[in-house]
């Protein structure tokens, strides 16, 4: 499965990662990637870079190669994100033991709970919503994110004195940091390295799919539904296996995302977060594994040099320009490049699929 | 633009048994809700009319995604940010001080009617400098561009207005504080007549533009066939642009009038547009007049739904109406059904 060529890019970007990480940690001569670039890359960036690579990934395998559009994806991230944040710091609520929420592999296993709550979450939603074709299934998934967001928004529904669940407008703060025994993966230089090695394997998985019966499947039901099916793939099938993978990605980055901000609030799984995940995807390139980390890069890059430098590129009004900025760059890419940055090592142009069209 | 007149059919195919039972189960969930809080009957009301002030400006804004959608097969995100446009402008044009003299209401007509033109013009620029450039592109590519040009237009409208609320005299009194209209005990604000009317009249020049012009009916012939409507030598990419225009006018025509009911801020397009957009799937995508229903219908059900649980939830009530709609009557409340490849 594995061609010489990809088994390439998998060991250069890995160094990359590793190169990047050892540079910032120990500052030889004093010189870090942060200080080489202005301070606009930091571990930080780096770091988040990582966790939203696996958001984006997941979203390339659905809206690139199956060719189902999802605006709705920062619902799944915001599960996996407050499955982590709820049972960790409210796990007596659900009658666990202290001793339990207590234990360092309580919150791993909570990784794996929230994914698995959120694949049967995607499931259940799934199965109706994948029947809607294009345009339909972007609003319905559109829908489906920002009511997500609203019960995270209004705890449930319930009144904060009778149960706090989700902390409403607020949020959840102190979540624990992961740890392996004794041995705490934070500060940041640690977090870095576990997040970039969990990203690592998922681009992994993503190729090994693409590249197999099942990417081959997903890539002919994007092209033509009836063809599909008429060659035998269960089309349906297809659709809500590759909807559920994109959920479980987005779910176990959300637990990252928790456990590396320690605070959780509702605003980034509004439908604005689940558009930033579209347009990272697009921007790097959907139909390509690379393009995700590609196109999370490129957009948090843009954001936080306008965040840095803004005000020296535009004197007075450079913190309320962002926005305007990140937009003009997202119409101009889109415009130009609409098969993403990716797209440009591929000289012959790009089939137009009918895709949603 | 196809059908102004509903069909006896289409509403017929509407009240099917199904669609009745699921109405008694969600009236009787509301009354069982609304019972819990001592709901009488004048609560009702009054929210329903609370509901259709909001729900009017839903159908002006869904009228802009009816139209560019049935001319350039665009769905423009853009729509809530005309509204905002439309409010901010009429408040700055309003305030400004070289036309302190002027008597109020000639000053409040002048900033109306210069704010709808200039985000008219602002339509216009969007579809020349975005639209037009990306022409055949995948619709995902058009929802991102139009995604963007509504980030840019808030962006801009930030550093221009800040972050506060804005305040426009109500059109009744010239002041900030409006005529209540008191009636058994409902109160209803003069500002919902303004707001009831000018979409009333709006509607109907509407319908005279596109039965009587010739302009309408090039833009009908344009929705209707491309190809043919090309052919008979008008122009998709003139037409495309009225569509824009049209649909910044009305976007801008609904902030306008909703301003002195609320306090208009730089962000309340997203809102305003989400809903809107609901408003028009409810409507088909296609039919201006179920558009127009579907954005009363939107307003008053949100708002009798919020008004029996909590405020807070107001908004999950328009999406399950979109996922219902979507999943159930692809071709809105009054199309037909089992139509689900529109695409």
């Amino acid at each position: 499965m594995w061609k010489q060529s990809s088994l390439m890019q998998f060991v250069v970007v890995t160094l990359v990662i590793l190169v990047l990480g050892l540079f910032e940690w120990w500052q030889p001569l004093g010189l870090s990637v942060s200080t080489l670039t202005g301070g606009i890359l930091t571990f930080n960036t780096l770091t988040r870079i990582g966790i939203l690579t696996i958001v984006v990934v997941g979203l390339n395998l659905l809206m690139g190669y199956a060719g189902q559009v999802s605006l709705g994806q920062a619902a799944f991230y915001g599960i996996g994100a407050y499955t982590s944040a709820i049972l960790t710091t409210r796990a007596e609520l659900f009658g666990f033991p202290s001793a339990v929420a207590a234990a360092w592999w309580w919150p791993w296993l909570l990784i794996g709970v929230g994914a698995a709550f959120t694949a049967l979450f995607a499931y259940l939603v799934g199965k109706p919503i994948l029947r809607l074709k294009g345009h339909y299934l972007a609003m319905a998934t559109l829908g489906l994110g920002i009511m997500v967001y609203i019960l995270l928004r209004e705890n449930i529904g319930f009144r904060a004195s009778v149960l706090n669940l989700t902390g409403g407008f607020d949020g959840i703060f102190d979540i624990p940091r992961l740890r392996i025994g004794a041995f705490v993966l934070w500060p940041i230089e640690r977090y870095y390295f576990l997040v970039w090695g969990i990203a690592l394997c998922a681009l992994a998985l993503a190729h090994n799919i693409a590249n197999s019966r099942v990417g081959r499947a997903l890539r002919a039901l994007h092209g033509s539904d009836i063809a599909a099916e008429m060659v035998g793939i269960d089309t349906a099938d297809y659709k809500l296996r590759v909807f559920v993978l994109s959920a479980v990605y987005a779910s176990v980055a959300g637990s990252l995302y928790a456990h590396f901000q320690a605070a959780v609030s509702p605003t980034p799984f509004h439908f604005l977060g689940s558009l930033g995940f579209v347009v990272m995807a697009a921007v790097g390139g959907m139909r390509s594994i690379w393009g995700a980390p590609l196109g999370v890069g490129i957009i948090l890059f843009i954001q936080d040099l306008l965040r840095a430098k803004g005000d020296r590129l535009l004197a007075g009004i450079g913190n309320e320009a962002e926005p305007v900025v990140f937009g003009l760059v997202l119409i101009l890419i889109m415009i130009f490049l609409p098969n993403g940055i990716a797209s440009i090592r591929h000289r012959h142009p790009v089939h137009h699929s009918g895709g949603g069209a | 633009m196809k059908q102004w007149v509903k069909r006896k059919d289409r509403i017929a195919a509407f009240l099917s048994w199904r669609v009745i039972l699921m109405l008694i189960l969600t009236a009787s969930l509301v009354l069982l809700l609304g019972a819990r809080k001592n709901f009488g009957w004048q609560q009702y009301v009054q929210l329903t009319l609370d509901g259709l002030r909001g729900g009017t400006i839903y159908a002006l804004i869904a009228l802009g995604f009816v139209t560019i959608y049935n001319i350039t097969g665009v769905i423009n995100f853009a729509q809530g940010a005309f509204a905002m446009l439309g409010a901010l402008l009429a408040i700055t044009i309003d305030d400004w001080a070289l036309l302190a003299a002027w008597p109020p209401a000639a000053r409040l007509f002048v900033a109306s009617l210069v704010a709808i033109v200039l985000t008219m013009l602002v339509g216009i620029l969007i579809e020349r400098l975005t639209i037009a450039p990306a022409r055949d592109a995948e619709p995902l590519t058009h929802i991102i561009i139009t995604v963007g040009v509504y980030i840019v237009i808030q962006g801009i409208a930030l550093i221009i207005w800040g972050t506060q609320p804005y305040t426009l005299p109500a059109f009744t009194t010239l002041a900030q504080r409006d005529v209540t209209i008191r009636l058994g005990g409902l109160i209803i604000k003069g500002q919902s007549f303004w707001i009831w009317g000018t979409t009333l009249v709006s509607m109907v020049l509407l319908y005279w533009f596109f039965e009587h012009t010739m302009l309408g009916r090039a833009l009908r012939a344009c929705a209707v066939n491309r190809t043919a409507a090309r052919l008979m030598g008008i122009s998709p990419s003139r037409m495309s642009l009225f569509a824009f225009a049209l649909a910044a006018a009305l976007g801008a025509l609904g902030g306008i009038v909703l301003a002195p009911a609320t306090r208009p801020t730089y962000d309340m397009g997203l809102s305003l547009g989400l809903k809107g957009f609901v408003a028009a799937v409810m409507g088909g995508m296609t039919n201006p007049g179920a558009a127009v229903v579907g954005g009363l219908l939107l307003g008053s059900i949100e708002n009798i739904g919020a008004g029996v649980t909590r405020a807070g939830f107001k908004d999950i009530f328009s999406f399950i109406i979109l996922i219902w709609i979507l999943l159930f009557r692809p071709s809105g409340l009054f199309g037909r059904p089992h139509t689900v490849e529109k695409v």
